[in-house]
């Protein structure tokens, strides 16, 4: 294999060179337990105090408000839980979700139904975007919580965040956003923003896997997620992940840092799926203008995503066909489904995700690549043969 | 998914694709909403001997792979001795599959009857035999992570 092309972005990222370097020093020399009281322990707990506020000053948030989970599955799952069973107490059991959530989101919400929470999953628009009048019409006085994601994980669309908290708001209800796919790809400022809680994941920024955080305004006084130690503000206790927490606090660092240089990534994006669209029967996934800069996610029809990712993945082209989580299930993606496009549209649709990384080589490589594996997938294809008789006929 | 070298081999180099335009039997299975759709043309002589055999599959690569693999074991067989091969004839004879995909090698055996009860039909003899029904939900719930 001569080249080796990564486009799986969005399911995770590799770890950078400066975030290993930054997160070195708290594994040879900065080992101490922050809660530890000498001075191996106060050395430990100014470097997570540090990365902390590194992080907060990124986000526009406050220190405090920050909380370190090991993933975005918890966060989301801390977040919506931890709301849930706060809320409950106002007697509020109502929670408005959409049905594009990732799965962390979604089986959660899933697992409070169990509970005797009910749960509103309001609709998206063809071009993946929430239906603002449903997403209104379906808060009531017993909504607890309103919980739609920043960017949309498979088709990368961007949902209008700061109009949802503030309805939210408006109706006594708190806001969650999973920003997972968003932080380092959107400008996130969180004192404008308006939500309550925020949750992200450092595997997608180029930190390692096994951290992530969630931020939960002050005052909203959502249940604990671990009672153990006195650790992040006795909400989530066990000693913490110094060396990822430092390493988490460097990624984000870059990754706002780099925000200005996304245009170069959009540009590739754009030419990567004009360049898709050439190719008979193919449809962009999602809306056009209001999506990630480095999300392509593209249907061909007659075919199967599996199959063109096996052939792509023989060209050392690392590609998916939606999200990494449902790989091992058959079902059509959800997203898909929930923006309306048709089941074997869906099967065959697949995502490039793609980085600051990606080259204009990386681009021409792609497009080099998949329209002849459609074609031979194509002939092989019954759907195909169908299609090309009724249209002889 | 990962596979085991004898179906990428059957992926990547899919014996007797194609479609046969007078053919004495053909069998579709599978639908799209499960992703899979599968179809097999068998052209079978007088001793009910299947001569040829080709097939068409929209699907994943296990399912690109168990129709090349099955209609391998079919080609020479007369018709009875094809309808011996089971879907765990054709997974052993690919070297496994991940038991995510064996319901891709239920349907290549699915296909395979469809087809000889076509040819049984257009040459006016009973079916002896009974026809899976085609069911939407052959897969089941997966368990996603």
């Amino acid at each position: 294999m001569s080249r080796f092309v990564y486009a799986d972005n969005a399911a995770t990222t590799p770890v950078s060179p400066e975030v290993i370097e930054a997160m070195a020093p708290c594994f040879s020399e900065v080992w101490g337990n922050p809660s530890s009281q000498h001075g191996k322990g106060y050395e430990a707990k100014a470097a997570l105090d540090d990365a902390r506020s590194r992080i907060a000053s990124c986000l526009g948030c406050r220190p405090d408000e920050i909380y370190f989970t090991s993933c975005g599955t918890e966060s989301d799952s801390w977040a919506i839980k931890g709301a849930a069973a706060l809320m409950k107490k106002k007697g509020r059991t109502h929670i408005v979700t959409t049905k594009i959530e990732h799965h962390a989101v979604l089986h959660t919400c899933r697992a409070l139904e169990k509970e005797g929470f009910e749960v509103t999953y309001v609709d998206v628009d063809s071009d993946g975007i929430v239906k603002m009048d449903e997403l209104d019409a379906a808060i009531t006085d017993k909504t607890a919580l309103v919980a739609v994601m920043y960017a949309n994980n498979e088709i990368g669309t961007v949902q209008p965040i700061r109009e949802i908290a503030k309805l939210a708001k408006s109706r006594g209800a708190l806001s969650f956003t999973d920003a997972v796919q968003a932080v380092g790809n959107l400008e996130i400022d969180l004192s404008t923003l308006g939500v309550d809680m925020l949750a992200m994941s450092g595997h997608k920024i180029h930190a390692p896997k096994g951290i992530g955080l969630l931020y939960v305004r002050r005052g909203v006084r959502i249940a604990n997620l671990i009672d153990g130690g006195g650790q992040e503000k006795r909400k989530r206790g066990g000693t913490e992940n110094l060396p990822y927490i430092v390493g988490l606090a460097k990624a984000v660092e870059i990754a706002v840092a780099r925000i200005p240089e996304l245009d170069k990534v959009r540009e590739k994006r754009d030419r990567l799926i004009d360049g898709l669209l050439r190719i008979p029967y193919s449809t962009l996934n999602g809306s056009r203008e209001n999506r990630l800069a480095g999300n392509v996610n593209i249907g061909f029809e007659f075919v199967e995503g599996e199959s063109i990712l096996m052939w792509l993945d023989m060209a050392g082209i690392c590609a998916s066909t939606g999200s990494a989580c449902s790989s091992a299930s058959l079902d059509a993606s959800h997203v898909l489904l929930a923006i309306g496009v048709p089941h074997e549209k869906a099967h065959g649709s697949i995502r490039l995700s793609i980085s600051h990384e990606t080259t204009d080589e990386d681009v021409d490589y792609i497009l080099e690549t998949l329209p002849p594996i459609i074609e031979r997938l194509r002939e092989l294809s019954p759907l195909w043969e169908d299609h090309l008789k009724t249209k002889r006929n | 998914m990962q596979y085991s070298e004898k179906v990428m081999d059957h992926f990547t180099h899919p014996r007797n694709v194609g479609e046969i335009d007078n053919a004495d039997g053909v069998g579709t299975v599978g639908n799209a909403k499960c992703g899979d759709i599968m179809r097999i043309y068998l052209v079978v002589d007088e001793n009910d001997v299947i001569v040829d055999c080709k097939f068409k599959t929209f699907g994943c690569g296990a399912a690109i792979a168990t129709s090349s693999m099955a209609t391998e074991l079919i080609k020479g067989k007369t018709i009875w001795e094809a309808l011996e091969i089971t879907n765990a004839v054709v997974v052993e004879a690919l070297e496994g599959l991940p038991p995510v995909k064996v319901h891709c090698s239920v349907l290549a055996e699915d296909a395979i009857k469809y087809a000889i009860a076509d040819y049984l039909k257009r040459s006016g003899r009973p079916v002896p035999f009974e026809l899976p029904e085609d069911d939407d939900d052959h897969h089941g719930e997966e368990d996603e992570d």
